[in-house]
C-alpha cells in the first residue's frame, strides 16, 4: 500500500494526516493488510457472513412518546451553537 | 474490618448494618486514590459529589429504605461508559469536554445498588490497544511494577483495582480489553456472553464484538458485580432477555466430573516458560479436584487475530464516524467559519482529535469497508467468523468449559511494543475468538513470572453458562498459589 493509496483512504475517512503519518501508516499498513490476507483461501462457499455472534431475541415495546431530554440538554455539549441550534460551516 | 481489602459483600453488608457509613467508606477510598494514584495515572477525573452520594446512601439507611446489593460500596468506572454529569472521555481528545446527561444503563444499575461512584478510569484511546499507552491521558503504569504497562484498554480500571484504590471496577472488553489486564495485574476479570450486559451509554467501538464487566478481587465479588449489571435492557436491541441466575449464591469449587477443554491448536508453543508453567499448573489442579481434562480442536481459532482485527476495524470506521465537531467533542479552531468547506472542516477536526493508533483502525476499516474490498475483507470475515463460532459449539458439545492462557506472556515494558501494531496485536491471540463468538471468558490470577508478575488462566465457557465458568474459577481461585500476593506500589 503506498503512500498515495493511504492519503486517498485518509480523505475518505474524513481524517487530515501528515505526510509522516501517511508513510507510516502505508508501511504499516501494508503488513496488517498482508496478515488479513491469512483467511483469503478458506473455503467459505454458502456460509453466511455472521454479525452478531448470539441470537437477538426480538422484543417490542408500546410506541409512545416520551420527553427524555429537555432541549437545552441536547446541546449542552455542542462546540458552537446560537440558542438551541448547532452552528455548522456553511453547507450550500 | 480493613476496608481496603474487603470484600463488596462485607462493605455493603457492614454499611447496611452501620457498622460503617458509606461516607466513612468513600472518605477511606479517596485518601487511598489521592496518596497512590500519582504513581498509577489510574484515574482520569474524580467525582467532585463521591462524599454527598455516600451520604445519601446513608440517609436513605437511617430512613429504612432498601438501598440494594452494593451499598455503600465504592467503584471505578472506566470512562467509556457514559455518566450522567461525569466527564466520559474514552481516553480520547475529541471527547475531552464530553458530559453526558444520561447514565450508560451498567452505572445506573450500579447506582441503583447503592454504588459510590468515585470517579473515571484510564484506558486506551476508544478501548483500542492491549497497552494503556494510546490514552491522551498518558499511560498508565502496572502497580506491580511501574515500568510495564497494565494491559489494555481497561488498565486504568486493572490498575486502579489491583491496588485497591476502589473496591470494584468495571471494564470493557472488544477484544481481551478486560481479560488481558486482569491478569497482568493479578485480578479477576469477566466479559460475560454477548447480551447479556447492556451495552446502551458504553462508547461504541465494535458494536458486535463489545461487552462490559467486572473487574475486581475476587471470583465472588465479580459473581455479585454480574447479578447487578446483566440482565435485559429495552434500550439496547441486541441484550438478551434470558434471565440472570444468582451466581453468587450458586458458586461452587465443585470441579469433580467436568470436563476442561484444552484446544490443541492453541498448543502449539510460542508461550513464555512462567505462562506455560502457570496453564499447566492450573490444569493438573483441577486434574487433582477430579476435573477431567479432554483436548478439543478449534482449528479456526489460527485465524482469530486477523478476522477480529477486520470485524473490529471496519465497525469502528462506522461508530467513530459521529465524531465530527458539530454535536458534541472536540472542534478543531477556525478563525471564521464562512468559507471553510464541510469535509475540511471534518478532516481536521478528525484529524486533531483522534490519536494515531484510532487513526490508523480508522482507516484499516475504511479501506476494507470501500467499494471493491467489502466482499474480499468484511464479509469474508463474517464467514470465517461463522466458521470459528460453530466450532467453539461443537467443542462445548465434548466439555464443559475451556481453559487457555490468557496472553503469551506476563506485562510487558512500556514502550516495547509501541511501535509494532501487529505484534502488540497478537498478544490478542488467546482472547479475541471469544468476543467473536460471543463467549463468556473470564481471568483468574494463578502464578506468577519468576520475577513477581501476576499470570492469570482463562476460563471460557458455552453461551450463558457463566456459573459454570465461574465455578471453575472458584476452584482455581481456591487453591491458587497466588492467593493473597499484593502489588509492590501498596
Amino acid at each position: 500500500m503506498d503512500k498515495k493509496a493511504v492519503e486517498h483512504i485518509a480523505k475518505l475517512a474524513r481524517l487530515q494526516i501528515t505526510d509522516a503519518e501517511a508513510v507510516e501508516f502505508s508501511a504499516q499498513m501494508e503488513k496488517i493488510l498482508q496478515n488479513f490476507q491469512k483467511i483469503e483461501n478458506i473455503n467459505t462457499q454458502g456460509v453466511e457472513p455472521m454479525v452478531t455472534p448470539t441470537e437477538i431475541e426480538s422484543f417490542w415495546r408500546e410506541d409512545q412518546v416520551v420527553q427524555n431530554y429537555k432541549p437545552e440538554d441536547m446541546v449542552a455539549n455542542a462546540p458552537d451553537r446560537a440558542g438551541n441550534l448547532f452552528k455548522v460551516p456553511p453547507v450550500v | 474490618m480493613d476496608l481496603t481489602f474487603a470484600s463488596l459483600s462485607e462493605i455493603s453488608d457492614a454499611v447496611k448494618s452501620k457498622k460503617v457509613s458509606a461516607k466513612e467508606v468513600a472518605a477511606h477510598f479517596q485518601k487511598r486514590i489521592e496518596s497512590l494514584d500519582s504513581k498509577l495515572n489510574a484515574f482520569t477525573s474524580h467525582n467532585p459529589n463521591a462524599l454527598k452520594d455516600a451520604e445519601n446512601t446513608d440517609s436513605r439507611i437511617a430512613k429504612g429504605e432498601d438501598v440494594g446489593l452494593l451499598a455503600g460500596v465504592p467503584f471505578g468506572i472506566k470512562e467509556m461508559l457514559c455518566t450522567k454529569g461525569l466527564k466520559t472521555t474514552a481516553g480520547s481528545k475529541i471527547l475531552s469536554n464530553f458530559v453526558p446527561p444520561y447514565d450508560s444503563t451498567v452505572v445506573a444499575r450500579l447506582k441503583k445498588q447503592g454504588v459510590t461512584v468515585m470517579g473515571k478510569l484510564n484506558q486506551d484511546e476508544f478501548a483500542m490497544g492491549s497497552s494503556n499507552e494510546t490514552s491522551f491521558y498518558g499511560a498508565v503504569k502496572n502497580p506491580w511494577d511501574v515500568n510495564r504497562v497494565p494491559g489494555g484498554s481497561s488498565g486504568g480500571s486493572a490498575a486502579a483495582q489491583a491496588a485497591r484504590l476502589v473496591a470494584g471496577t468495571i471494564g470493557t472488553d472488544t477484544g481481551g480489553s478486560i481479560r488481558q489486564p486482569a491478569s497482568f495485574c493479578g485480578i479477576v476479570g469477566v466479559k460475560p456472553t454477548y447480551g447479556r450486559v447492556s451495552r446502551y451509554g458504553i462508547i461504541a467501538f465494535a458494536s458486535s464484538l463489545d461487552q462490559a464487566g467486572p473487574m475486581v478481587s475476587s471470583v465472588k465479588d465479580a459473581a455479585l458485580t454480574m447479578e447487578v449489571i446483566s440482565g435485559h435492557d429495552p434500550m439496547d436491541s441486541t441484550s438478551s432477555q434470558k434471565a440472570v441466575p444468582s451466581w453468587s449464591k450458586n458458586l461452587s469449587t465443585d470441579v469433580k466430573g467436568l470436563k476442561i477443554g484444552v484446544i490443541k491448536e492453541y498448543m502449539k508453543g510460542g508461550l513464555d516458560v512462567d505462562t506455560e508453567k502457570t496453564f499447566s499448573e492450573s490444569l493438573k489442579t483441577l486434574k487433582s479436584m477430579g476435573a477431567e481434562i479432554v483436548e478439543v480442536s478449534v482449528s479456526m481459532s489460527e485465524f482469530a487475530v486477523p478476522i477480529y482485527y477486520l470485524v473490529a476495524t471496519s465497525e469502528a470506521s462506522s461508530n467513530l464516524a459521529r465524531y465530527d465537531g458539530i454535536r458534541y467533542g472536540y472542534r478543531a479552531e477556525f478563525p471564521s467559519l464562512a468559507g471553510v468547506e464541510l469535509e475540511d472542516f471534518y478532516a481536521k477536526t478528525r484529524g486533531e482529535g483522534f490519536g494515531q493508533e484510532v487513526k490508523r483502525r480508522i482507516m484499516l476499516g475504511t479501506y476494507c469497508l470501500s467499494s471493491g474490498y467489502y466482499d474480499a475483507y468484511y464479509t469474508k470475515a463474517g464467514q470465517v467468523r461463522r466458521m470459528l463460532t460453530e466450532q467453539y459449539l461443537a467443542a462445548f458439545r465434548n466439555c464443559d468449559v475451556i481453559l487457555s492462557p490468557v496472553t503469551t506472556s506476563p506485562a510487558f515494558k512500556i514502550g516495547e511494543l509501541v511501535s509494532d501494531p501487529l505484534a502488540m496485536y497478537m498478544n490478542d491471540i488467546f482472547t479475541t475468538s471469544t468476543n467473536l463468538a460471543g463467549l463468556p471468558g473470564m481471568s483468574v490470577p494463578f502464578g506468577a513470572s519468576s520475577t513477581g508478575l501476576p499470570i492469570g488462566v482463562q476460563v471460557t465457557a458455552n453461551h450463558f453458562d457463566e456459573q459454570r465458568m465461574l465455578n471453575v474459577a472458584a476452584a482455581l481461585e481456591s487453591v491458587s498459589p497466588v492467593k493473597g500476593k499484593k502489588p509492590h506500589v501498596i
